[in-house]
């Protein structure tokens, strides 16, 4: 009796938001491998989360202005990026010192102004730590649709944004557009925070396109193997942190990021060795 | 030891003579910078640079740190725009470049084949020619950043060679390699020169050994000090006052000169047409180097 009630609560669940949970974290965790991949080896990691914790901002906003929620998180963080490439060329601040103004700034600006607008019933807990056993259909439509559109546009983007990671100079004196192709990829993150905001949260987005990527470090020896590993590596941190949640009965936006941060801890106990001569 | 195999690939000097002989001066040049100056933050650092780079000429740009060598370099191929004077480059021409500094993030995982590929699409042959040509083949399978200084610059040429450019522009490509790998890379261009024939900007800070195969020297110090053949600038005054007569001593002109070559074999083939086991004693042999001769020029004391 008791175990047909469990089997029955079980496919329940399947059928439902849990299903809807899974197939929208395997979706992200797919499309943010590569990226993840340009995070860790452009050195990113802070510009990544910058751009996330404006998110907050862009949901003010949209509140304030009425528009689609996603839309906003995507202007404002691609907003923020261009900033600090303007801000970036005066040179008067360093990079990291600007990262760190813009950064809380924007996260801060987007508190105050949601505690502001009192009309708006705002689930803060859940924009910043993610609400994915909410997901809708339209929100796993999003995500796919968005996903193609961010992995084509890194499929044909590969070369030249690849090309100015190993050396900027170099890929624009042998005609790559290496600033073109950093701007798209400045918008594809803006989209992907946009997409991934609703199923991790603001906060541990960036935790998201680093740790697999980090993690695929190891097994891989082409800059491609290690963006396909990374996409893996997330699915099954996506599959294995949301039946932890389910299990421990915890939040399931930190648990994916538990479960990617258990699977790096186990890489580096991994048979592989660090290549002999590795740098830093 | 480790360059022994390379002597057996390269062409004789009379070969090399007859490429110089070729460079035609009427031809319309790859590069030609007409009184080019760059301006940052209001201070130039460069002015006033007249430079042709034809195909088939080696220019080197040499002068103290500071001096513009690096930013007429990245004029010339488009990296840095003129605020004074022009620079016009032939329509479509294809630039190879091996930059200054280049250190790779070891959370890339590159391979020397895959960097290869990075601006291009060569095929596994044209892989395996250029890697066999500057002598890292046996290479081809490691991780970029396990390379000595030494292997990574050949790779780095190799990449740069790979796209068959019209222009190879080499910032200080023998920087951190040893006296014995330097006259080895050196000849490694001048023999890339001599079978594609196409043109090279080399920059060099490195006063000591100056391409004897250079075809012009442009010496900078913020604008153009002289110019010339090595041994025209080695002997300006302009020269000397700016490196010093004690720098202009110790300045060798590398020059290479083969008076026998060794064979696949491991045999050596003499200019007289003679084929021995072993080199002669008298061959072109410094007292440590293996298998070219080379030497010091000190031609302007006597001057």
């Amino acid at each position: 009796m008791i175990m047909a009630t469990t089997i029955r609560m079980g496919t329940a669940m399947l059928d439902g938001f849990f299903t809807r949970a899974l197939v929208a974290g395997i979706g992200l965790a797919l499309t943010v491998g590569p990226l993840g991949c340009f995070i860790v080896w452009r050195r990113m990691a802070y510009f990544g989360d910058t751009m996330a914790h404006s998110a907050l901002l862009g949901v003010a906003l949209a509140f304030l202005f009425q528009i689609n929620l996603m839309a906003g998180v995507f202007l404002v963080a691609s907003l923020v990026s261009v900033a600090l490439l303007l801000l970036q060329r005066r040179g008067a601040l360093s990079t990291d010192a600007l990262l760190g103004i813009l950064s809380h700034s924007t996260l801060a600006l987007g508190l105050v102004m949601v505690a502001f607008m009192s009309w708006v019933r705002v689930d803060l807990m859940g924009f910043l730590f993610g609400d994915i056993l909410a997901v809708s259909r339209t929100d796993i439509a999003l995500v796919y649709g968005g996903g193609a559109i961010i992995l084509g546009l890194m499929a044909w983007l590969w070369k030249p944004l690849l090309a100015a990671t190993v050396n900027e100079e170099l890929a624009e004196a042998e005609g790559m557009a290496p600033e073109r192709s950093r701007f798209i990829f400045m918008l594809l993150m803006a989209l992907v925070i946009a997409i991934a905001m609703k199923v991790v949260g603001i906060l541990l987005i960036t935790s998201l396109l680093i740790i697999p990527a980090a993690t695929a470090r190891r097994f891989s020896t082409t800059p491609e193997q290690m963006a396909v590993l990374a996409s893996f590596i997330g699915v099954v941190a996506v599959v294995g942190g949301l039946f932890g949640s389910l299990h421990f009965d915890t939040p399931s936006g930190p648990s994916i990021v538990v479960a990617a941060l258990v699977l790096f801890l186990l890489s580096l106990f991994s048979f592989t060795r660090r290549p002999a001569g590795a740098l830093q | 030891m480790r360059y022994t195999g390379l002597a057996t690939r390269f062409e004789t000097n009379a070969e090399h003579d007859l490429m110089l002989n070729t460079i035609d001066r009427t031809s319309e040049p790859l590069v030609r910078l007409s009184g080019a100056g760059v301006q940052r933050a209001g201070r130039w650092l460069v002015r006033g640079v007249d430079m042709d780079i034809r195909p088939g000429e080696i220019v080197t740009l040499i002068g103290p740190n500071g001096s513009g060598k690096s930013t007429t370099a990245k004029t010339a191929i488009g990296l840095m725009k003129p605020q004074e004077g022009t620079v016009t480059r032939r329509s479509g021409l294809r630039v190879g470049y091996v930059p200054q500094k280049l250190a790779i993030d070891w959370t890339l995982p590159l391979t020397v084949e895959r960097l290869m590929k990075l601006t291009g699409t060569p095929s596994p042959s044209e892989i395996a020619e250029a890697l066999e040509a500057t002598g890292v083949a046996h290479l081809a399978g490691a991780e970029v950043q396990a390379l000595s200084g030494g292997e990574f610059q050949r790779a780095l040429l190799a990449r740069a060679m790979v796209r068959k450019p019209d222009l190879l522009v080499l910032d200080e490509p023998v920087q951190g390699v040893d006296f014995t790998g330097e006259v080895a890379l050196y000849e490694l261009i001048r023999n890339i020169r001599n079978r594609t024939g196409c043109g090279i900007l080399l920059i060099s800070h490195d006063l000591h050994v100056v391409m004897a195969d250079t075809d012009t020297v442009i010496c900078l110090n913020g604008h153009v000090c002289c110019r010339g053949t090595p041994q025209n600038v080695v002997a300006s005054p302009e020269y000397l006052k700016l490196f010093g007569a004690r720098a202009a001593e110790t300045l060798a002109i590398y020059r290479h000169r083969h008076d026998h070559t060794h064979l696949e074999d491991g045999r050596v083939l003499h200019q007289d047409g003679s084929v021995t086991d072993n080199c002669h004693p008298a061959d072109g042999h410094h007292d440590h180097a293996h298998d070219h001769g080379h030497d010091h020029s000190h031609g302007h004391r006597d001057a």
